[in-house]
C-alpha cells in the first residue's frame, strides 16, 4: 500500500505539505509499512489537497479536500483496516471532471512522482527518443510532426514542423532550441503544471526537437515566479544526465545535447521571440524587426528555434504513438488536444485537456460544472491580454484556432477566465489595458503612449466621467495601435477593448450616458441602500468609518450617499442582508 | 555615488562590502549575456539592488552602470529599494481580479498601512502586486516570501488575509 499526496503549487497552497507531514507522522506512530509519495497536479485544483491511496494490487482510492485534521480518520479506517472513508472520497460527479478529458500533455501529471525518472520511464518515458535515435532521421522526425498537425500552443498557433524545418535547413553547426516557459498570460497555468508535474516529458520533447533541427544546446527560459517548477526541472535534468539521455554522444548515436535553465525576470513582452532572445543575452527584453527570423539569426546570431512548454510536451507522445494518432483527434485544421486553464467564476476550476473542436459549452458547463453560486454566465475571456471576451450567446462556438479567432478573441495559451453577471466588462477592459500599459517595452510610440491614453479613457469611464465620443475614440486608437506596433504585444493589446465594445457596447453606454454600472462593480457608479428588511441592530452604523449611516436602535437605518465612500463595510457587517448596492 | 559613508571610491572598501558577491562575479562576470543572472543573484543575497552594488558590478564586469540600471528597471523582479522581512506578493492576475483581489489589497493596505511597493515601519512587511502566480483556481492568491522560504495562500477573504498577517507578525 502507498499514499500519494498531490503537491503542485496549487496543492501546496491549500496545505498539501501539512497533510503529507501528518500522514508521515501517523504512519510512523502506528508503525505501518506504508510510503508517502509526491505527485504533481491532476488538474482538479478545486478539490485540493488530493490524496491517492493505492492498495497492493494498485487499485486507487482518491480522497479530496484532505486537510491535516482529516488525515487521522483515513489512517485509522483505510490504512489500518482497509475500509474506504466514504465522506472524504471523490464524488462520481467530480470523477467525471477527469474522465471526460483526453490527456496527452497532462498524461503523467498527478500520476507519477515528478522527482523520480524511474516512474517516468515506467510510463513509456524516453521511449520516443530511443525510437528517434535508433530508427529516424531528422527529416523523419519533422515529417512525423507535420503529419500530426501540431501547432504552437503558446499563443500564435504556428505549425511546429515548419519552425523546426526552418531551423533544420539553416546553415551552421551551432544552433539553439529555446523552450519558452515564461508563462506570462495572467490566468493560464498549464505550463506550470507540466513543469511541476511531468518535467521529463518536456526534457524528452526538447531532446527530440534538438535532434530534428541539429541543435546542441537547449535553454529553458522559465519564470522566476515558479520556484517549484525550476527546482523540479533541475532535479529532472540531473537524473536525465545520469541516465545518459542528456550529454555528449547520447547512446552512441553521435548526437550531443544538453539543457540549461535561465530564470526570466518578469516581463510579459518576453513571450515575443525576439524579445526573449534579447533577454537571454542579458539585455532589456525589446523585440526587433523580423526578418531575419530567429530560425536564421537568433540567440547570439545563431539559428534558434523557440517553442512553448505545452508544444514540446506533446512531442514524445506524438513520436511514440505516431503523428496520425495525434492528428486523428481534434478538427481538420486544429488537430490534437489542448489544455485549458479554467478559472474565474467557475464551479470547478482547474486544468482540462480535451480534443480541439469541443464547444465552449462542453468545456465550461460540461466539464467545469458551470458558474459558481448559480449565477448567470456572462462571458469567457480567452487569450489573456492579447485575447478577448466571448459573450454568452456565442457559447456554442467550437474551440479551434479558426473559430475562436472569428469571435475576435484568440485561443492563446489556453486560459479561460469565466465571468458572471457581477463582472463589469468595462472594468475588465480597463484591467487588461492597465496590464499591457505596464508591460509595453516602450519601443513603439503607439503601443507606449497609445495604451496609456486608452487606459486613461477607460479609467475615466469607470469613474463616471465618461463623455460622448469616448467609445469612438477608443476604437480609433485601438486600430492605430494595432497598425503602428512592431510586435504581437502592441498588435493585440487593444483586443480586450475591441471585443468588449463589440459585444457589450450597451455597458459602455450605460457607464457614459446613464452613469450606471449594471454589474455593480465600478465604485463611483454604485450606491448603497438599506431595505425594509433592516431590523435596526445598529451594526452597520457602528462599522461605518465615515458616519454616513443614521438610525435609532430597532428602527430602519438610512445611508447618506453624499457621505458614503462605498467601502462595503456595512454590507459585510449586516446580519440580515438588508443592504443592497446597485 | 556611494550611499553610505566612504566617498573615497577606493576599490578595497567596495570589495570588503561585497565579499558575498565575489563568487557570483567570478563565475559569471566574463560569461557573455549573464547580466540578468548576476542581478538575480545579487538580489538574492542583499534583498535589493543598491546603487553601490550596481556600481560594483559595473566595475567588475565592465558593463556601464547606466546599462545595468536600464536592465534592472526593465524587469518587474528587480527592486532598487530594500524590502521588509516578509515580502507579500499579491496576485493581480485575471482570475484574481475577477474574484476580488482589489478587496484583498484594500484589506492589506488598511491592516498594515502600506501601499503597493511600500514597507512597514517595523520593516516586517513589504507589499508588491504581481502579475500572476499561476494558482488561478484558488483565486484570490498571495505568496509570502521570507527567510524560511515561500508560502502560498489561496481563497483569500478580507478576514482571512488579516488573520494570516497577524499570525506572521506573532511568529516574528
Amino acid at each position: 500500500m502507498r499514499v500519494v499526496v498531490g503537491q503542485g503549487s496549487c496543492g501546496i497552497a491549500t496545505g498539501a505539505k501539512k497533510t503529507a507531514a501528518e500522514f508521515e507522522r501517523l504512519i510512523a506512530e502506528n508503525n505501518l509499512d506504508i510510503k508517502v509519495d509526491v505527485t504533481g497536479c491532476v488538474g482538479t485544483c478545486y478539490l485540493e489537497p488530493i490524496v491517492d491511496v493505492y492498495d497492493d494490487e494498485d487499485n486507487l482510492t482518491r480522497y479530496v479536500k484532505v486537510q491535516p485534521d482529516k488525515v487521522e480518520k483515513i489512517v485509522e479506517e483505510h490504512l489500518k483496516n482497509g475500509s474506504t472513508v466514504e465522506e472524504q472520497s471523490i464524488s462520481s460527479e467530480d470523477e467525471e471532471f477527469v474522465k471526460r478529458q483526453q490527456r496527452v500533455v497532462l498524461r503523467n501529471c498527478g500520476v507519477i512522482n515528478p522527482e523520480k525518472i524511474e516512474e517516468y520511464i515506467a510510463a513509456d518515458g524516453y521511449k520516443a527518443i530511443e525510437k528517434v535515435l535508433n530508427s529516424m532521421s531528422p527529416e523523419d522526425v519533422i515529417e512525423e510532426i507535420k503529419v500530426s498537425g501540431l501547432r504552437g500552443r503558446g499563443g500564435a498557433g504556428f505549425p511546429t514542423w515548419f519552425k523546426w524545418n526552418a531551423a533544420h535547413q539553416s546553415a551552421g553547426k551551432e544552433k539553439y532550441l529555446v523552450c519558452n516557459a515564461d508563462e506570462g498570460d495572467p490566468g493560464a497555468f498549464m505550463d506550470r503544471s507540466v513543469l511541476e508535474g511531468d518535467p521529463h516529458s518536456l526534457i524528452e520533447g526538447m531532446i527530440i526537437g534538438g535532434y530534428a533541427m541539429g541543435a546542441t544546446e537547449g535553454i529553458i527560459y522559465c519564470r522566476a515566479e515558479y520556484p517549484l517548477a525550476i527546482k523540479r526541472l533541475e532535479i529532472a535534468m540531473d537524473q536525465a544526465r545520469e541516465k545518459g539521455y542528456l550529454g555528449k554522444n547520447i547512446f552512441g548515436s553521435g548526437f550531443s545535447f544538453d539543457i540549461r535553465i535561465k530564470a526570466g525576470a518578469g516581463a510579459f513582452v518576453c513571450g515575443e521571440e525576439t524579445a526573449l532572445i534579447a533577454s537571454l543575452e542579458g539585455e532589456r527584453g525589446m523585440p526587433r524587426l523580423k526578418p531575419p527570423f530567429p530560425a536564421q539569426k537568433g540567440y547570439w546570431q545563431k539559428p534558434t528555434d523557440i517553442n512553448n512548454v505545452e508544444t514540446l510536451a506533446n512531442v514524445p507522445w506524438i513520436i511514440y504513438n505516431g503523428g496520425e494518432a495525434f492528428g486523428s483527434m481534434g478538427t481538420e485544421k486544429s488537430k490534437g488536444t489542448k489544455v485549458f486553464a479554467l478559472a474565474g467564476k467557475i464551479r470547478k476550476g482547474g486544468l482540462v485537456e480535451v480534443p480541439m473542436g469541443l464547444t465552449l459549452n462542453d468545456v465550461i458547463f460540461g466539464i467545469g460544472g458551470g458558474i459558481k453560486n448559480d449565477r448567470q454566465f456572462k462571458a469567457v475571456q480567452m487569450g489573456g491580454p492579447s485575447g478577448g471576451c466571448i459573450p454568452a450567446e456565442l457559447i456554442d462556438t467550437p474551440v479551434t484556432y479558426e473559430d475562436i479567432n472569428k469571435t475576435g478573441a484568440i485561443v492563446g495559451s489556453g486560459g479561460m477566465i469565466v465571468m458572471d453577471e457581477d463582472t463589469c466588462m468595462v472594468d475588465m477592459a480597463r484591467y487588461f489595458l492597465n496590464f499591457t500599459r505596464d508591460e509595453s517595452c516602450g519601443k513603439c510610440n503607439y503601443c507606449r503612449i497609445g495604451t496609456k491614453r486608452m487606459l486613461e479613457i477607460l479609467e475615466r469611464i469607470t469613474e463616471g466621467e465618461g463623455k460622448e465620443g469616448d467609445i469612438e475614440l477608443l476604437e480609433e486608437l485601438a486600430n492605430k495601435i494595432k497598425d503602428g506596433s512592431l510586435c504581437g504585444l502592441g498588435q493585440t493589446a487593444p483586443n480586450p477593448v475591441l471585443t468588449t465594445i463589440k459585444y457589450f457596447r450597451n455597458e459602455y453606454e450605460d457607464h457614459i450616458y446613464n452613469k450606471k454600472c449594471t454589474a455593480g462593480s465600478c465604485k463611483a457608479l454604485i450606491s448603497y441602500n438599506i431595505t425594509d428588511d433592516c431590523v435596526g441592530c445598529t451594526l452597520c452604523k457602528k462599522n461605518c468609518p465615515v458616519e454616513a449611516i443614521t438610525g435609532e436602535l430597532k428602527e430602519k437605518h438610512v445611508i447618506d450617499n453624499d457621505k458614503c465612500i462605498k467601502c462595503g463595510k456595512c454590507i459585510e457587517s449586516c446580519k440580515v442582508g438588508a443592504i443592497i448596492k446597485k | 555615488m556611494s550611499e553610505n559613508g566612504c566617498k573615497c571610491n577606493c576599490a578595497e572598501n567596495r570589495e570588503a562590502m561585497f565579499a558575498d558577491l565575489a563568487p557570483v562575479l567570478e563565475q559569471y562576470a566574463k560569461v557573455p549575456g549573464s547580466l540578468i543572472t548576476i542581478l538575480q543573484k545579487t538580489q538574492d543575497i542583499y534583498g535589493y539592488l543598491s546603487v553601490d552594488a550596481i556600481n560594483y558590478i559595473a566595475e567588475v564586469t565592465g558593463i556601464k552602470p547606466a546599462k545595468i540600471y536600464g536592465v534592472a528597471t526593465f524587469y518587474a523582479q528587480f527592486r532598487l529599494k530594500p524590502v521588509g522581512k516578509n515580502l507579500i506578493m499579491l496576485c493581480q492576475g485575471t482570475a484574481c481580479h475577477v474574484n476580488g483581489s482589489q478587496l484583498i489589497e484594500e484589506a492589506i493596505t488598511e491592516h498594515l498601512g502600506i501601499q503597493d511597493g511600500e514597507t512597514t515601519e517595523d520593516n516586517l512587511f513589504t507589499l508588491n502586486n504581481v502579475a500572476c502566480l499561476g494558482c488561478c483556481s484558488l483565486a484570490p492568491v498571495m505568496m509570502v516570501k521570507n527567510a524560511e522560504g515561500d508560502e502560498t495562500y489561496g481563497n483569500l477573504t478580507k478576514t482571512k488575509v488579516k488573520q494570516i498577517l497577524d499570525e506572521i507578525r506573532e511568529r516574528a
